[in-house]
């Protein structure tokens, strides 16, 4: 037990880090502000996350083949502005668009794709290409005007489980995270990026279909980001050109914070979802006890310093 | 094997986190009608002062600051406990959060600059619901009214644009072509007096003005001193810019500077007399108008505390006494006008701090 | 060499004559001396930043807290002057740059030092930075009125009476000329395309990777901390939401727009110049040609993906070329 436990631990550090991190963040919470444990509260609050931790789950897979996708936001903003235009513009009923929330996204997504497997550009660069393009095709669909949903549509949020307060995008989350993880550790497509993460050359030697792979991440990632503007929009019965802007930093944050390498090759799921429960948590606790906004932001960049140091900290004293 | 170790971890982790949080007593529609300790207006009678929340655009928003002063003054002679924050960008979404947050800490009175009129419905919905009092203030939830209880705007809005125009045309000699400068294309306040501007220029006595545009800088700096300076090389004859946002005035006023026309170009428009001051005092700038910000607040404050306490209701007709300012009405829509506009020039602006 | 250097950025000269004849042609008052003042007005900030963030970029690095860091340099020069009008504003700028200068290097420690990859490293402190604007303006803005003039002159006026080509201008310039020697004729600057060319053959032959590439982001945010002062020149405002607040994506994408690789030890100050030129055109075309500007991001996306095809297009002819 003791040698295979010491192994394991060295292995999970930066997942065993943000674990310990997230009960030091629950304790600290629920003492400091007695408010805090409200589950009616904690509950209703984690509907404003819900988007941030689905867009981890695929940013993890991504960052783990060694890529990025800072377009995801974007893709998030024309996807609601597409279907908005449709259904407003073509009378075309929200519930046919539905399904194509997540089609959209993935074929944005895989406008990325294709430039970062066929073309070898680097996804960063690309990615912010698409980044300022998606938004500014939703931009020019929208303007600045907000479009309203249809009521029908509105309010996912509310749709609880039967006496509790599981609300319906909660549900989802798990749901994806379970998804996610069988994805990444039980498949062939989920080793596959990894390897690729670890050295594509190597990969490609190796007989891994690379470039096809690549592709399926980034069409993954932009359904997943399809999928979050329909949560969106219902959440907030609007849609804009400017949903989610700048959300794709707190989703690399989490996936980092996580203990996924930035280089690929090295990351879990467990350790991004921690990660996003821990950010989610610490902004709760801050925003419960009147901690001011520009204090919130700092807090959340030196959480991930403190967490990359306590792991360099602990490997080095082995 | 040692994923699976992960695997079970993770579990562990969200199951704990369900298991802790199971409603103990289960109601019949659990999250919305949950009332949370201190919301509920119960602990006013008790005894224990009004807590009222001003939730403007942004920090770090010198306008703002102005409101806020106005809210500490009618604060400490109510007397009444108050707070503001905000989020540190002025995103659509950004203050949901900060609502939700302010519900959980106990406010009976939440008063909010909306960034947008229609994005927080759902959460203003939620706030009233556990019988939490919603005003806007400086802007109102265009067409979303019914989500608030009522709104204190800075002065009378649907004269606001004719006021302008009188402005900007007692500075150009009332010839010539002049533009605007506006926030973003989206933004109610503005489009609603630049319909007002609109209206008035057919008055025949602004027969000889031309408006040559509208231009969007976003109350953005960079953006509003290229929009400015597109205006300028667009039109080499232009006579005027009238930017009735803080931030395009001080970018119009920095780019007739810049490029020495202000002896030809006038530029007025809304700013406050902080960031106007050294324009209005070296003449680039003729004059500036604005309403007062500290007496909105100081008003808003007096609202919110009639309507916790259940004395008002905000609805047409109703009056009630604001303190040293006097006696202020709510109009249509529920609707509080806080005073007239006041004119910023180089001998007055000194008696201004906001 | 050179010859080769020149044409990868060919491209993207033809592309910035193209737009300046296209949109002249719509709008003849695009080539008003004026209309170019303000295109060159665009320059300093913008220009003097991507330098920094191409010396970071060449070693295989990357730094998305410069937005921040102006902020942060620029609100704490602002207030200085505020407090001391008497401090003379070329005393500001190398106190605005020594501000950068540390901010820079604390990025600069957690990369080089602590081995903490660039993009996480500048994740966490784009954030820190950015609170910290925050806590020491306590969240009021630095006002026009609470600056001397002399900081505003030098965004609207010229040496020898020329206003046409303002004093922020020449500094970019100065700045550009400046560092084009240094890369090319110092130990450091040559070092930085070795690392970023090759990481480890270059410490394999001798080369003081760490240090180098510390440098490189002290270098930035030396750039960042002058783009604070220039900013408050330009926009006499200075505001802690929105001082700089974004400015990185603008930067990155000037840097690669302007050919430099993102994979490291390849790019040059022409480059940058003409990339930051083309955004800078961009701009102003838009404002200038009535075009509505909600198309300015879309305008933007589809310059940078244009620039990135181009650039790859260019880059295999010339693999061919070499290999045949």
């Amino acid at each position: 037990m003791g040698e295979r436990w010491r192994r394991a631990s060295a292995r999970y550090l930066p997942e065993l880090t943000v674990t310990g991190l997230l009960a030091v963040a629950l304790l600290l919470s629920g003492w400091r502000e007695p408010r805090f444990w409200d589950a009616a509260y904690l509950f209703d609050r984690s509907t404003l996350h819900m988007e941030t931790g689905l867009l981890t789950l695929t940013m993890t897979l991504v960052i783990l083949a060694g890529q990025i996708d800072l377009s995801v936001t974007s893709i998030l903003a024309l996807v609601g502005a597409l279907l908005a235009t449709l259904h407003v513009r073509f009378g075309v009923p929200m519930t046919v668009l539905l399904p194509f929330g997540p089609i959209f996204g993935g074929l944005l997504g895989s406008v990325n794709g294709y430039l970062v497997a066929r073309r070898g550009l680097p996804s960063l660069v690309v990615t912010l290409a698409t980044m300022a393009l998606f938004r500014g095709i939703a931009q020019i669909l929208l303007g600045d005007r907000s479009v309203m949903m249809p009521p029908e549509m509105v309010g996912i949020e509310r749709v609880t489980l039967p006496k509790s307060y599981l609300h319906a995008p909660l549900l989802l989350l798990i749901v994806a995270t379970v998804a996610a993880y069988l994805l990444l550790h039980r498949t062939v497509f989920g080793r596959y990026v990894t390897v690729i993460g670890v050295n594509p050359e190597a990969a490609r030697y190796s007989g891994v279909p690379v470039a096809r792979t690549m592709i399926r991440l980034f069409v993954l990632s932009g359904a997943m980001a399809g999928l979050c503007s329909l949560l969106l929009l219902s959440r907030l019965g609007v849609a804009r050109y400017d949903h989610a802007r700048g959300w794709e930093l707190d989703v690399i944050t989490a996936v980092v914070l996580g203990g996924t390498s930035i280089f690929g090759g090295r990351g879990t799921i467990y350790g991004s979802i921690a990660a996003f429960l821990l950010i989610a948590i610490v902004q709760t606790g801050m925003g419960v006890a009147g901690v001011k906004a520009e204090i919130q932001v700092t807090a959340i960049g030196f959480l991930l310093l403190l967490a990359i140091f306590l792991a360099k900290v602990t490997e080095r004293g082995r | 094997m040692l994923d699976r170790r992960s695997f079970f971890l993770m579990v562990g982790t969200i199951s704990t986190l369900l298991a802790g949080c199971k409603p103990d007593e289960p109601t019949s529609t659990p999250g919305a009608s949950v009332p949370s300790a201190g919301a509920s207006p119960v602990a006013t009678e008790a005894g224990k002062k009004i807590r009222v929340v001003y939730i403007p655009k942004n920090t770090g928003n010198p306008y703002f600051d102005g409101v806020v002063s106005g809210f500490e003054e009618a604060a400490r002679e109510l007397p009444i406990e108050f707070s503001t924050t905000a989020p540190a960008q002025p995103d659509p979404t950004g203050q949901i959060s900060f609502i939700k947050d302010e519900i959980q800490r106990g406010a009976n009175v939440l008063c909010i600059t909306p960034n947008s009129p229609d994005a927080l419905n759902s959460v203003l919905d939620d706030a009233r619901a556990k019988g939490v009092k919603v005003l806007a203030v400086d802007a109102d939830f265009e067409k979303n009214e019914s989500h608030r209880d009522g709104a204190i705007l800075p002065t009378d809005f649907d004269t606001l644009g004719a006021n302008q125009i009188e402005l900007i045309g007692s500075l150009m000699n009332y010839s010539g072509k002049f533009a605007i400068l506006s926030a973003t294309t989206d933004a109610p306040n503005q489009n609603h007096w630049i319909a007002g501007m609109k209206e008035a220029l057919k008055d025949p006595k602004y027969a000889k003005m031309t408006l040559v545009g509208v231009v969007y800088g976003d109350d953005r700096d960079q953006k509003s001193v290229t929009e400015a300076e597109g205006l300028l090389t667009k039109h080499p004859d232009l006579r005027g810019i009238l930017a009735p946002t803080s931030v395009g005035v001080a970018a119009a006023a920095k780019v007739v500077e810049s490029r020495k026309v202000a002896d030809r170009v006038v530029v007025t428009g809304l700013g406050t007399p902080n960031t106007m001051r050294r324009y209005l005092k070296d003449g680039i700038v003729p004059a500036v108008a604005l309403w007062s910000p500290p007496d909105m607040g100081y008003i808003a404050a007096y609202a919110a505390v009639g309507l916790a306490k259940g004395e008002l209701k905000a609805e047409e007709g109703v009056k009630f006494q604001a303190g040293k300012r006097g006696e202020r009405a709510f109009g249509k829509n529920g609707v509080v006008i806080a005073g007239p506009p006041l004119v910023f020039r180089k001998d007055n602006v000194d008696e201004y701090r906001f | 060499m050179n010859g080769f250097r020149w044409r990868r950025e060919t491209p993207l000269a033809g592309i910035l004559l193209l737009l300046v004849v296209a949109v002249s042609i719509a709008q003849p008052r695009f080539l008003s001396p004026e209309n170019l003042r303000s295109i060159l007005l665009w320059l300093p900030l913008l220009v003097i930043v991507a330098l920094g963030e191409m010396t970071v970029i060449l070693t295989r690095g990357i730094d998305v807290s410069v937005g921040s860091m102006l902020g942060l340099s620029g609100m704490m020069t602002a207030m200085l002057l505020r407090d001391h009008p008497e401090i003379p504003v070329p005393v500001a700028a190398l106190f605005a740059m020594a501000a950068g200068g540390g901010l820079g290097a604390i990025n600069g420690g957690l990369v080089a030092g602590v081995g903490i990859p660039p993009i996480v490293a500048t994740l966490a402190t784009l954030g820190i930075y950015r609170g910290a604007t925050f806590l020491v303006s306590g969240g009021k803005q630095v006002d026009d009125y609470q600056l001397p003039r002399a900081l505003a002159g030098w965004s609207s006026d010229g040496p020898f009476g020329a206003d046409i080509v303002p004093y922020v201008v020449w500094i970019a310039l100065l700045a550009a000329v400046a560092m084009q020697r240094f890369l090319t004729d110092s130990r450091t600057g040559r070092d930085w395309y070795a690392i970023g060319g090759d990481p480890d053959g270059a410490a394999d032959r001798g080369v003081a990777v760490r240090p180098r590439v510390f440098l490189a982001y002290v270098f930035s945010g030396v750039g960042s901390g002058l783009a604070g002062l220039l900013y408050a020149s330009r926009f006499g405002t200075v505001n802690p939401a929105s001082i700089g607040n974004g400015f990185e994506l603008l930067v990155i994408s000037a840097t690669v727009i302007g050919g430099v690789s993102i994979f490291g030890g390849s790019g040059t100050v022409a480059g940058v110049l003409l990339g930051s030129l083309l955004l800078g055109t961009i701009s102003v075309a838009l404002a200038v040609l009535n075009i509505a500007e909600t198309w300015q991001s879309a305008v933007y996306g589809a310059v940078l993906l244009a620039a990135l095809l181009a650039d790859d297009a260019m880059r295999r002819r010339l693999e061919r070329e070499e290999r045949g």
